[in-house]
This record gives structure tokens, C-alpha cells and sequence, in this order.
């Protein structure tokens, strides 16, 4: 009960220091917004191979990743902000009270999941007029598979910014676990066109199956085993992710 | 209220034949009475810090004990933070929020509810004369306004002991002199107040007692008028029209003299005990010479001298 509503208390914090600076929402979705329209365009050729034979067909395999890369690269920056409250003492002054430590963790990535929803609801809208319509049903679905993807990445930015605790260190860090997450879930180019090794390699990358549920949610094909797995395996990331940074925080804070 | 036993940091660095560790607190004991204002006075890097951290249940102490308004530091952090009130040297007030907004989080963080917390709020922010900037943003504030609504979190859930870090750094001398107002009221509500400082000045007006931190180890505790009698006595600074050498040789054989220096321009330096006592004595050894006094002065030593004394060094070192 006191974890819930200490969550609640410094997700409402964060919510509020959010939309009193809203500007870096919106220069989150600056980026997919502009590969949205110049680079997807150069897409139909290269997936007709795997099925689109329409620009609506090639936007529908390239939205989702995107939406995936969109919440996996949101999550993975927001550790600097937490190095930034540590470092202003905002963290220690809440360490002081009786304030529960998984809540000042738990409150915060809470409100990046909510800072990429909105990022992603906002280029689901941009996209519409390419084509990209999806059932509300399905899409609902989806984001809910992209929540658990931003709330698993956020706690993963989260521990390594405790861990690293340097700010430029973070940086490189995070480059570096960015870049081949992305690439090895087929964000940008669906892995249907790699070697079969790589696509092997790719299996093991939980954020290749939540891109493939959710293409899957995207084309109609409803009846897809890929999304229930996509669901679970993401559910369970989340969880391990959540708990690893829980634990790496209050051993840190105390 | 405040009961410290032995208390010890050691910081460890590196790993395998390259760990070094370095004891930043050396097993230090203090009482601290209820309804005092405290002062932990060294330089920076004196353990001062290191040790109020510590007993804020921010930092582990490697060994020793501490028990705070009855509260066990180890075995209850919990019930520790719950009597105590923190604030550290920086503050901890958000740049994007208003004064008013912080105080109620911190109130709500203490899992008080949120129309007592809004209740509170308000008495606070009167309190400490924040009224009329409550509903602006923190980065609006001067320092000395950021640094009260940094006290008000820190007493808004009404602790027994309040600890300040470096309460008064980097304010001009009409905040500092406006937070020493502050902190005297807190104390005369019943609370007991810990306050690190390096400004002997401050130590001196502020504290009832204070102790003298230096690499790590206390060097002496009292109250400020104690140290400063127990180092020196005062020393009063005679010139006279002529006959400086004669003068020095008569007023050291006086008895509540205690040893007399002859400096240039017929200046002489006198150790007494009780300076305000020994001048009327002074003048009339003098006068019984038929030496003409010219000027006379008492010098009280200052914390200054107390740390000079202690330490070997001056604190502006």
C-alpha cells in the first residue's frame, strides 16, 4: 500500500515537471518524425520481399519498428536525469524521509512510460495519412507491448546510471547497449532480409519480439502467435528489469 | 538527545594490492543535549560532513554506535528519519516548482496526507517569511529564500533534531544573520539543532557548544566562552608615554599577571586571567609609578585562537 501510493506521490511529481517543460516531449518525436517521412519512402522496394507491395504495407512494417526503437531509446536516456537529481540533492532530501526507495525509482520510470506513450501516440497519428490504419483494439494492444518495453528500458538506464554514476560514462554506456538492440530487432530494417546466423543472434534480443507482435497487431494478422509471445517476453523483461534496478538503487541509497 | 560512541568512516578505494582506505572519521564520541544548538566546526575535509551524513542515515558508519532521540541508528534507520529533520549544503529544491509545492511533496513524503501536508505547508511558508514568493518557481529565489524553504522541508514533518549542513555558506550577512533568527527560533520550540559550519563567527554567536573537528578526530568541546578561557585567559595591550621597560618590569611582578611582553613603541602585552578585573589593577600599579598610561585595550581570544591553539593551524589555512 505504501509503495503504491509513494509511486503514485513521485510519479505526480515527475508528471508535473514534465508538462511544465513539455518541449522535450515534443523534440523527443523531432527524430521518428522525420524518418517517418524522409527515409521510409526508400522502403518499398527493399520489403516487397516480405510482402509489401504497397507504400500502406511498407509503412505498416516500418511504423512498428520504429514505435519499438522509439520506446527503447526514450527509456535507455533517462538515467541523466537521474544522475542530474542526485547530483542537485534532490534525491538525498528524499532520502531523508520515510519515503519508500522502490517508490523514488518506480515513480519516475512510471512517468517515462508515459512520456513515450505520448511520443508514440503522436507518430501513430503522424503515420495515418500513409496508410497506417489499426483497429482500436489492436493498437490499444500494442501500446501496452510499447509500455513494457519503455518501463523495462527505463529501469535498465536507471541501474546503470547508479552503477556508472557518471554522467559521461552513462553516455558511452548506453551508445553502446543501444546500438545493437536496435539493429538485432529489426527497428529499421525488418530482420526477414538477414543471414540466417544473424537472425538467430536476433532471437535472443527480447525487443526483436515485441517489434514482431507488434508488426504482427499492425498488418490485422490478429491470430499471430507472435504477439502473446511478444506480450510475454516483454512482461518478463520488465519484471527482471524493474527488479534489478529496484534492488541496485535502495542498496546504493540505503 | 544526540549520543555518539565511537563513530568511524572508513572510505576503501581500488581492489586487490592497490586498496587504499582512508579513515575519514576516526571513532569520534559526542552528547548532544535536548534544546541545543550544536555547532561541528572544522575545516573542509575535516570529517564534519562525512559524520552529519551519517547521522542523517544517509551514509553506513563503519563501526560505532549512535542513538538519536532514543533511536538506535543501525537497527532503526527507519524510526531515525522519522525524529530527524536533514538539510544539506546545497539544498534540494527543484528549479521547475514553487516553493509552496516542495514543501507539500516533503511533507507528503513523510507519508503525512495531503490536506494536512497542505495545512503545514502554509504555516511553514509563514513561518519563514515565504508567503509572498510561495507560488513562484524555485529558480525565482535568492539564495537566502531557497535556503529557508530548505529548512521549512526540512522540520515539516516537526522532527526532534534538526541537522543543517553548512546552513549559512554563500549567504550575504543580512540572510546569514536572518537564518541565525531562524535557527534561534527553532531552538527556543524545543528543538535541537546540529549545525556544521567553518565560519568561527558563526560557531561563536549561534552555538551553545561546539566541537572542533580536524582530520577526523575531535580536538576539543565546549561551550565557545569555555575554549576560548581555557586556551589563554585575555590579553590587555598597555602603552605608555615613557618608561616602557620600567613599566614591564613592575606589572610582571604583579600577581594577576602572567607574563608581560615589552614590544616596540612603548607597547606592552599583558597575559591576565580576567581582563575586565586586572585594567583597574593595571592603571593603578601604574599610576603608583608615576607612569603616564597613554592607552589601554582588552583582547578577548576569539575561536580563532581556540582552533589555532587545538590544531596548530589557522581554519583560513
Amino acid at each position: 500500500m505504501k509503495l503504491l501510493r509513494d509511486t503514485w506521490l513521485i510519479f505526480q511529481r515527475h508528471m508535473l515537471l514534465m508538462l511544465r517543460s513539455p518541449l522535450w516531449v515534443v523534440l523527443g518525436v523531432a527524430q521518428p518524425a522525420v524518418y517517418l517521412i524522409l527515409f521510409a519512402p526508400l522502403l518499398k522496394p527493399a520489403l516487397a520481399s516480405v510482402g509489401a507491395n504497397t507504400m500502406s504495407d511498407a509503412y505498416k512494417i516500418y511504423v512498428p519498428g520504429m514505435l519499438i526503437a522509439l520506446a527503447l531509446a526514450g527509456g535507455l536516456y533517462v538515467g541523466f536525469g537521474l544522475l542530474g537529481d542526485l547530483a542537485n540533492g534532490v534525491i538525498e532530501r528524499s532520502r531523508v524521509t520515510t519515503v519508500s526507495r522502490v517508490a523514488l525509482l518506480l515513480g519516475r520510470s512510471l512517468r517515462d512510460v508515459v512520456t513515450v506513450i505520448v511520443q508514440c501516440i503522436i507518430i501513430t497519428v503522424l503515420s495515418l495519412p500513409f496508410g497506417v490504419f489499426v483497429n482500436i483494439g489492436s493498437l490499444l494492444l500494442g501500446y501496452a507491448i510499447l509500455a513494457l518495453c519503455a518501463l523495462s528500458s527505463a529501469s535498465i538506464s536507471y541501474g546503470i546510471a547508479i552503477r556508472v554514476a557518471n554522467p559521461s560514462v552513462l553516455g558511452q554506456v548506453v551508445n553502446n547497449i543501444a546500438q545493437p538492440l536496435m539493429l538485432l530487432s529489426g527497428t529499421l530494417l525488418p530482420l526477414a532480409l538477414a543471414p540466417l546466423w544473424l537472425r538467430t543472434v536476433a532471437d535472443f534480443n527480447p525487443f526483436n519480439w515485441a517489434a514482431k507482435g507488434l508488426r504482427a497487431l499492425f498488418i490485422g494478422d490478429t491470430g499471430n502467435p507472435a504477439i502473446w509471445q511478444s506480450i510475454v517476453i516483454a512482461a518478463g523483461l520488465m519484471v527482471v528489469a524493474v527488479i534489478w534496478s529496484a534492488r541496485t538503487f535502495s542498496r546504493s541509497v540505503r | 538527545m544526540i549520543k555518539i560512541k565511537g563513530l568511524k568512516k572508513v572510505y576503501k578505494s581500488g581492489r586487490g594490492k592497490k586498496a587504499t582506505s582512508v579513515e575519514a572519521v576516526k571513532g569520534i564520541d559526542l552528547d548532544v543535549a535536548q534544546g541545543e544548538i550544536f555547532g561541528f566546526l572544522g575545516p573542509n575535509g575535516a570529517g564534519k560532513t562525512t559524520t552529519l551524513r551519517i547521522l542523517a542515515t544517509l551514509l553506513s558508519a563503519s563501526d560505532g554506535e549512535a542513538t538519536i532521540a532514543g533511536a538506535n541508528l543501525r537497527t532503526e534507520p527507519e524510526a531515525v528519519r522519522r525524529l530527524i529533520g536533514f538539510v544539506a549544503q546545497g539544498g534540494g529544491t527543484t528549479d521547475d516548482v514553487t516553493g509552496r509545492e516542495e514543501i507539500v511533496l516533503q511533507a507528503r513524503m513523510y507519508g503525512i496526507g495531503k490536506a494536512e501536508a497542505e495545512k503545514r505547508a502554509e504555516a511553514a511558508l509563514a513561518a519563514f517569511d515565504l508567503t509572498e514568493y510561495a507560488d513562484r518557481k524555485c529558480k525565482t529565489y535568492s539564495g537566502g529564500q531557497r535556503r529557508r524553504v530548505d529548512i521549512a522541508m526540512g522540520v515539516i514533518h516537526q522532527p526532534q533534531v534538526l541537522f543543517l549542513d553548512e546552513p549559512t555558506s554563500g549567504l550575504d550577512p543580512q540572510s546569514r544573520a536572518h537564518m541565525w533568527d531562524e535557527i534561534r527560533r527553532l531552538r527556543a520550540e524545543g528543538m535541537t539543532v546540529f549545525i556544521t559550519t567553518h565560519y568561527l563567527d558563526e560557531a561563536d554567536a549561534l552555538c551553545d557548544r561546539i566541537a572542533i573537528i580536524d582530520h577526523g578526530e575531535i580536538v576539543a568541546e565546549g561551550t565557545p566562552a569555555d575554549l576560548k578561557r581555557e586556551i589563554s585567559g585575555d590579553v590587555v595591550t598597555v602603552v605608555v608615554a615613557e618608561e616602557a621597560e620600567r613599566a614591564g618590569e613592575l606589572l610582571g611582578k604583579e600577581s594577576y599577571s602572567n607574563g608581560v611582553e615589552v614590544r616596540e613603541d612603548n607597547e606592552l602585552r599583558l597575559n591576565v586571567d580576567a581582563g575586565d578585573s586586572a585594567i583597574p589593577q593595571i592603571m593603578r600599579t601604574l599610576e603608583g609609578a608615576g607612569i603616564k598610561l597613554e592607552t589601554i585595550e582588552l583582547h578577548r581570544p576569539t575561536l580563532d585562537d581556540v582552533f589555532l591553539t587545538k590544531t596548530g593551524r589557522s581554519l583560513r589555512d
